[in-house]
């Protein structure tokens, strides 16, 4: 381990992507990229916590079906969500009856559970690990902020959170999408307080996490083709870009927010500054930027996924929120050779 | 710690040019429109009853307030409130049609954990510290005109 950066020798591989979501992504840019789509956000449930676990399950079976494989050829199962004690992670784990570690990391739960399953991988502890990761507008709604009907107004810095679920297949078998690095962020908390602007409390955390992986592997930000993060949405990204820009990197046009990827918000104002959630990062990256990279129409891109590990209590207790951020490098390799 | 509070207070200003601020006067504007209709709404009410039922203008205030909570309840069950909300801001929160909003909302939120210890504990929720202040704060005014008469 080099400072923060773990680098996977033995070789890391993505051999199935799967995901799901709601209408609202469906129709969203990248819509046409996830697996399966629900028409509304019970996905044919009777409340919004077990249409999480739905969104969960589907991602995941979605994932397994495509390489034809059941849930007892999976050796560990790593899982994450927004909600209190994880349930959606912990309640679909039940189902599954999988060796299982459940993580909350808020919103850098993408990355934190494809960097834990590498680290199984490459150490050859597990040949299939399962990583997936969702979050639920309503519940996290429900969590955060107000009940989903209350005719509270948002000031233009909110985010929106993603209803969705993604989940990845790593192995040891070569495929076409290889998982080289992985950095490990630190919590950074530069005293932001307010719940409404994720963005500006997030950006010095995916800054930091940006500049010691540069660091730690000398290499440039022109290294990668693409280098995106979770959900800094429209405020957090130009002020992550201006963060990273003092310390003399510049990521010019390379740079873009997986929040402003999944929606857009200049065409749906109900987004706001654009969108949040575990399943933001993981959505758009298992569903769009994956497919790219297996394609090879992306060689290389570094994903960092933020995360903002406030609770409403701490906020009413005058807390600032602590951030933090997880990067993970994905790499196109031909199958052959 | 002196050293971390410089660097926060730097950050602060340093993302200054960033932020985007709630646009206040279109804000005013909008809650003032929005919520003075409700309010004449709430007066063409007031004076339907009046006028086709068997009410003065002591009794007409229950009925009138009754009507205003059950269309805000409606619109918040529909779905519709918290979108008029989100555009009209304090116009639609301040009138009594905001506070059935803060009620109902609630209700439906918890409804998954039951009648009892779902809606029932938790309708308050947002709109319990209004009930709590308002009482507290009526009965120290209540205080202040009962001395005021009593010496004058």
């Amino acid at each position: 381990m080099n400072q923060q950066t773990l680098s996977f020798k033995h070789g890391v591989y993505v051999a199935s992507r799967g995901t799901a979501a709601s209408m609202k992504e469906g129709q969203g840019p990248i819509g046409s990229d996830i697996d399966q789509i629900f028409d509304d956000l019970y996905c044919g449930e009777k409340n919004w916590d077990q249409a999480e676990r739905t969104l969960m399950r589907t991602a995941v079976l979605q994932c397994l079906q495509k390489k034809k494989y059941t849930y007892s050829d999976v050796d560990l199962l790593l899982a994450g969500d927004l909600n209190n004690q994880i349930v959606a992670s912990n309640y679909f784990a039940r189902e599954m009856g999988l060796p299982y570690f459940g993580l909350f990391t808020a919103c850098s739960a993408s990355m934190a559970t494809v960097t834990l399953a590498s680290v199984f991988v490459d150490g050859g502890f597990a040949r299939r690990v399962v990583a997936a990761t969702s979050s639920h507008n309503g519940v996290a709604e429900r969590q955060f902020r107000n009940p989903t009907e209350y005719g509270a107004q948002k000031p233009p810095s909110a985010t929106f959170t993603v209803t969705g679920a993604g989940a990845l297949l790593l192995t040891n078998e070569r495929t076409k999408i290889r998982i080289t690095h992985a950095t490990i962020g630190k919590i950074v908390d530069m005293g932001m307080t307010d719940p409404n602007d994720m963005g500006s409390a997030m950006a010095p955390a995916a800054a930091d996490t940006m500049i010691q992986h540069f660091k730690d592997l000398s290499v440039a930000p022109s290294n990668y083709d693409l280098i995106v993060t979770g959900d800094l949405s429209g405020i957090g990204m130009p002020i992550c870009k201006k963060l990273l820009q003092e310390q003399g990197y510049d990521l010019g046009d390379r740079y873009d927010d997986c929040g402003l990827i999944i929606y857009d918000p200049k065409q749906d104002t109900e987004v706001f500054a654009g969108g949040s959630g575990c399943a933001c990062s993981a959505v758009t990256t298992y569903a769009h930027l994956l497919k790219k990279v297996e394609m090879g129409q992306l060689k290389k891109i570094f994903v960092v996924a933020t995360g903002a590990l406030m609770s409403p209590l701490m906020t009413q207790q005058k807390e600032t929120i602590p951030c933090i951020a997880h990067g993970v490098v994905f790499e196109h390799v031909e199958e052959s050779g | 710690m002196k050293k971390e509070t410089e660097s926060r207070e730097k950050y602060k200003q340093k993302i200054q040019s960033f932020q985007v601020k709630r646009p206040v006067i279109q804000n005013c504007f909008r809650a003032f429109w929005v919520g003075g209709t409700i309010c004449l709404i709430g007066q063409g009410i007031e004076n339907f009853y009046m006028k086709f039922f068997d009410f003065t203008k002591d009794t007409v205030a229950g009925p009138t307030v009754a009507t205003l909570v059950l269309i805000s309840v409606l619109l918040t069950g529909f779905g519709v409130y918290d979108k008029i909300a989100q555009y009209a801001g304090a116009g639609s929160a301040v009138p009594v049609t905001g506070f059935a909003n803060s009620m109902a909302s609630a209700a439906i939120e918890h409804r998954s954990e039951g009648l009892v210890l779902g809606i029932g504990m938790n309708m308050f929720q947002l709109a319990g510290s209004v009930i709590v202040f308002g009482v507290a704060s009526a009965y120290v005014l209540g205080l202040i005109r009962y001395a005021f008469s009593y010496f004058m």
